[in-house]
């Protein structure tokens, strides 16, 4: 008798518990999509398949999406996903892009008509211009994320990759090359020279 | 007075092959040689951020005139230095590892050396913040908090040059003492530190008399010369104010934080320079040594080639690489045409006899010889397994960035990995990534501003036609109560208005027809009539 009535009060906790455990696994979810989208770069270009970096964030917290689907983010943002959710990594999703070099995009001011939907496409506010003016990129906020390109009428934008400056530039991953020394010298030589 | 020095863990002893580059005195380049053809003047700084050009092609610029200035107030400024022609402003190589160009001035020299007129500042009248502008505008580096905290304990003077073979700071001080102290003079007095302690090593017995001698003659209060005991990197600033105050200043705070400031004695002897003679920052004082004949300090003007400077000393033939700096903290240079800039203190010519190429890397065998010499406390081994893994989070933790680069490690593995290059790769990386980073917020934030100034207008649109609506006919109001759907309200308002166009309009020529004309005109009404109402209930039929 005392063993039966346990069991009731236990199914009857657990009960009320799975009651209230979708709620909180909401929260969860919530919580877990601002995590993730602190992860994605942020360029808004839709080459996940989702309109926008927050929606893909949602969609891979719901568990809908994968991890690999974001070609701005590339290997790296693949690495800091599978980190933040435990989870394996996987090379990228070409279906959805390929990683490229970081571009800004570039309005060649002479061909510009001033039609305005280059500023219209892009995400972040990095054009400026009005109708009828020409426009011109602000290249620091540009992502690069291409959204301006196929709108322009005119066909007078284009990316350009971004050059890297004394002050970005990195240093390389140690790596020595076994040689004789003898070639090595005068590898060095030529470089000095 | 003997002083209680304190001491910090690790650090090592490498023969220091000072005596070569001292026995010659200082010499100005100019003693030595005519000017190369062209000065090359980078515009750019060495804690990044660019200058912008106060000059262009085809200027004649006069020696000690300002050529470039920071965007912002923070840019140390850049001065021509030598009186010439402008010939370009254009990208350079940088003396910089990665080989990389950035805007330069490029200087044809007239041989002349005309001055700008030199006054001397008066820094007592100035006031504090006026003279760290002045020398900015002078060239000086001083760093951008200079004296923005207040009164200070400490002033120390790092007259503790350590890596081997450099020994600029110990030939400045041995033969230009007198304007050193005067320097330092200044910056007690405009920092009101309430003590100034200069530290130099035990090893450099001249330069300590000759300090003490000057500082005698001057009779500076509270100014003191410490010998250090030697010990490479005494040098490096936070650790000298650790051996001589006792103060562990962390990796993330500034010194001004615990009451210290620490300068260089080349520091200060520009600081005299600029403020007592009027004269901005266009030369240096830079060790040559290495493979060369003749190694000694010369006096160089800012924007000669490394070439040049190397030619003065006789590179020996089989020299194949330029390095600036100390043969642990220095950087091979992409070529040896980089031009001599403000932080340049050494170059070293290199051959393979002198400094080999690193031995291949053998594995990590975890003796434990690297943190035992790392100056700075860390755990080189485990920085070396996280960077080389690129778990770059975990270096972090590891207090990557409290790394100075020193090289003790590297000198002391056993394993000949090349450890600093590891760090300086992880470095980079995680700033890198942090700039990524704050990109990404920014981005973030300018989209979801976008997001909401996109709702803001429409609902600005809708409100702007409701009110419109309403204002124009009061009865369609009524059927407007469901307000928010403005655009049905919209469409209301048109009906009414056409409705009422309609009712207006009485036609106005029929009065001349026959009647049979009439009852052909109420017959197509008629028609037209029934059309319309067909039309109002029947579906709209495909066409
Ligand atoms: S592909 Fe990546 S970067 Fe582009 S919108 Fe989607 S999540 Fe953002
Ligand atoms: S300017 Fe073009 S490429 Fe750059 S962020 Fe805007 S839409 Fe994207
Ligand atoms: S779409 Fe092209 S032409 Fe039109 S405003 Fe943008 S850049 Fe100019």
């Amino acid at each position: 008798m005392n063993a039966i009535l346990i069991m009731a009060l236990g199914a009857a906790l657990l009960g009320v518990a799975l009651r209230y455990v979708p709620v909180k696994r909401k929260v969860d979810e919530a919580v877990l999509a601002e995590q993730i989208d602190a992860l994605l770069p942020q360029t808004q270009c839709g080459q996940c398949g989702y309109p926008g970096c927050k929606p893909y964030a949602t969609a891979i917290a719901k568990g809908e999406a994968d991890i690999n689907q974001c070609p701005p983010g590339g290997t790296d943002g693949i690495h800091k996903l599978a980190e933040l959710l435990g989870r394996k990594f996987k090379p990228l999703n070409t279906e959805h892009g390929v990683e490229k070099p970081k571009a800004v995009a570039f309005i060649d001011e002479a061909v510009c008509i001033g039609c305005t939907l280059c500023i219209q496409a892009c995400p972040v506010d990095a054009i400026v211009g009005a109708a009828k003016q020409m426009h011109t990129i602000i290249a620091p906020l540009c992502t690069g994320c291409e959204l301006c390109v196929p709108p322009c009428p005119v066909d007078c934008i284009s990316m350009l990759p971004v050059a890297v400056s004394v002050d970005t530039w990195k240093w390389q991953y140690p790596v020595f090359e076994i040689k004789p020394a003898a070639t090595t010298a005068t590898a060095t030589k030529q470089q000095s020279a | 007075m003997p002083r209680q020095f304190f001491k910090f863990n690790g650090g090592v002893m490498p023969a220091d092959h000072k005596a070569a580059s001292t026995s010659l005195p200082i010499a100005e380049f100019a003693a030595l040689a005519s000017l190369p053809g062209e000065l090359v003047i980078p515009l750019q700084q060495g804690n990044g951020g660019s200058l912008r050009a106060l000059v262009e092609a085809g200027t004649q610029v006069l020696k000690g005139q300002r050529i470039g200035v920071g965007y912002d107030d923070t840019g140390t400024a850049v001065h021509a230095s030598t009186s010439g022609l402008v010939k370009a402003v254009e990208m350079r190589r940088m003396p910089h590892p990665s080989g990389l160009s950035a805007l330069c001035v490029v200087i044809a020299p007239d041989g002349e050396e005309r001055w700008i007129t030199r006054t001397p500042f008066d820094y007592r009248r100035a006031g504090l913040a006026a003279t760290r502008d002045y020398l900015r505008d002078a060239g000086v580096l001083v760093g951008g908090d200079f004296g923005a905290t207040g009164q200070l304990a400490t002033l120390v003077i790092n007259g503790a040059e350590s890596e081997p073979r450099i020994t600029c700071d110990d030939m400045l001080m041995r033969e230009r003492a007198d304007g050193v102290i005067q320097g330092i003079a200044i910056l007690r007095e405009v920092l009101r530190a309430s003590e100034v302690l200069i530290g130099i090593e035990d090893n450099q017995p001249e330069a300590i008399a000759a300090m003490r001698a000057a500082l005698a003659k001057r009779g500076a209060e509270n100014t003191q010369v410490a010998a250090v005991p030697a010990c490479y990197p005494t040098g490096n600033a936070r650790l000298l104010i650790r051996v001589l105050t006792g103060i562990e200043v962390p990796h993330s705070r500034r010194f001004a934080d615990y009451g210290v400031e620490c300068f260089d004695t080349s520091t200060a002897y520009a600081i005299y320079q600029a403020i007592t003679l009027g004269q901005p920052m266009v030369s240096r004082i830079v060790t040559v040594a290495g493979n060369v004949e003749r190694p000694r300090n010369i006096e160089a003007p800012l924007g000669v080639p490394l070439r040049a400077l190397l030619a003065l000393c006789g590179p020996q033939a089989d020299t194949n690489r330029v390095i600036m700096g100390g043969p642990m903290m220095g950087m091979t240079m992409p070529g040896d045409e980089v031009p001599v800039v403000k932080t340049t203190h050494c170059v070293l010519a290199g051959s393979p006899a002198l400094f080999p190429p690193p031995p291949p890397e053998m594995p990590c065998i975890r003796c434990g010889d690297c943190a035992r010499a790392c100056p700075a406390d860390l755990q080189p081994f485990e920085l070396y397994s996280f960077a080389r893994a690129r778990q770059f989070g975990k270096a972090q933790e590891y207090h990557l960035f409290d790394c100075i680069e020193c090289g003790c490690c590297t000198y002391v593995c056993p394993s000949k990995i090349p450890l600093v290059d590891y760090y300086r790769f992880a470095k980079s990386e995680i700033l890198a990534r942090q700039r990524d980073q704050e990109f990404a917020d920014a981005a973030r934030e300018r989209y979801q501003f976008r997001l909401l100034r996109a709702e803001r207008e429409k609902q600005e649109k809708a409100a702007r036609l409701a009110t419109k609506a309403a204002a124009a006919h009061a009865p369609t109001a009524e059927d407007a109560k469901d307000a928010k759907d403005t655009k049905k309200a919209l469409i209301a308002a048109a009906i009414a208005r056409a409705r009422q166009q309609k009712e207006q309009v009485t036609p106005a020529n029929i009065d001349a027809l026959t009647p049979e004309q009439r009852a052909e005109i109420a017959k197509i009404e008629a028609r037209r009539e029934a059309l319309q109402s067909s039309a109002k209930t029947a579906p709209p039929q495909d066409e």
